[in-house]
């Protein structure tokens, strides 16, 4: 697994890319929170468009990462979960930290 | 119930090998042609049981999983997830959502999802002998 932090204007955007599953999750962890006590956002955004699985341990992840921010008053959304992670998260009753994507444009053909 | 397909495979009870029992479990089950969804649903259950053998069933060596697969009839999936590890003493209790024995990357929500994504979930465990979850799905395919 593989994560990228990015941040800006308060706003820390942690990007989770591969298979989160029992073997990644503490290295994902490890990622979010040294990304967050090292920026202190007011807002940090977990996006899991990059992953390909997600099983259980993904919501070890998101509420570990919630846990932590709410204790610096910060606000922990989720984005970009594909569908197989987002059943995850629904079935764990997270359903409501997935932030609602912009609907995509068709770009018409010539 | 005669199986028209099955395999069985073995394997130490590795955390690397829980990516490989989901993506064997997914070539299986291909052949029942199951949408994504239904894909998803078998690898994510298949990813639980195996996490749960991986972390709970040998706590002082490397012992072994048994990933067993069955077509049944009416495209129904039978996977069965056993070990001969120390067992779950309260398999009610480890049932419940959120509850865990398991390190921080644990969320104690195994079960639930095993239960949520497949049709039939059975656990039998005895201490000190292991424990085989049977799961089972019928798949209504893309079409």
């Amino acid at each position: 697994m593989q994560t990228f932090s990015f941040y800006s204007d308060g706003r820390l955007t942690v990007r989770l890319c591969g298979e989160l599953d029992h073997a990644a999750a503490s290295g994902a962890m490890y990622a979010v929170t040294e990304a967050a006590r090292e920026y202190l956002p007011r807002t940090c955004v977990l996006d899991l468009s990059g992953l390909t699985f997600m099983d259980s341990s993904g919501i070890a992840v998101v509420l570990r990462a919630k846990r932590l921010l709410d204790r610096t008053g910060a606000r922990l959304t989720v984005q970009g979960a594909p569908e197989q992670a987002k059943r995850v998260l629904e079935l764990a009753g997270l359903g409501a930290m997935l932030e609602q994507q912009p609907e995509r444009k068709e770009v018409g053909s010539i | 119930m005669k199986a028209e397909n099955y395999i069985k495979l073995e394997f130490p009870a590795r955390s690397v090998n829980e990516s490989f029992a989901r993506a064997a479990a997914a070539a299986f089950a291909a052949q029942l042609d199951p949408n994504m969804t239904e894909l998803g649903d078998i690898k994510t259950a298949v990813s639980e049981a195996v996490t749960n053998a991986v972390v709970h069933a040998y706590p002082e060596q490397i012992g072994m999983v048994q990933l067993r697969m069955r077509i049944l009839p009416n495209r129904e999936l039978e996977i069965v997830v056993k070990d001969r590890g120390v067992g779950i003493p309260d398999v009610e209790r480890a049932r419940t959502p959120l509850y865990t024995t398991g390190g921080e990357e644990r969320s104690g929500m195994g079960f639930t999802i095993m239960e949520g994504f497949m049709d039939r979930l059975r656990v039998r465990s005895i201490p000190g002998k292991g424990t085989t979850v049977t799961m089972r799905r019928k798949l209504s395919g893309r079409g």
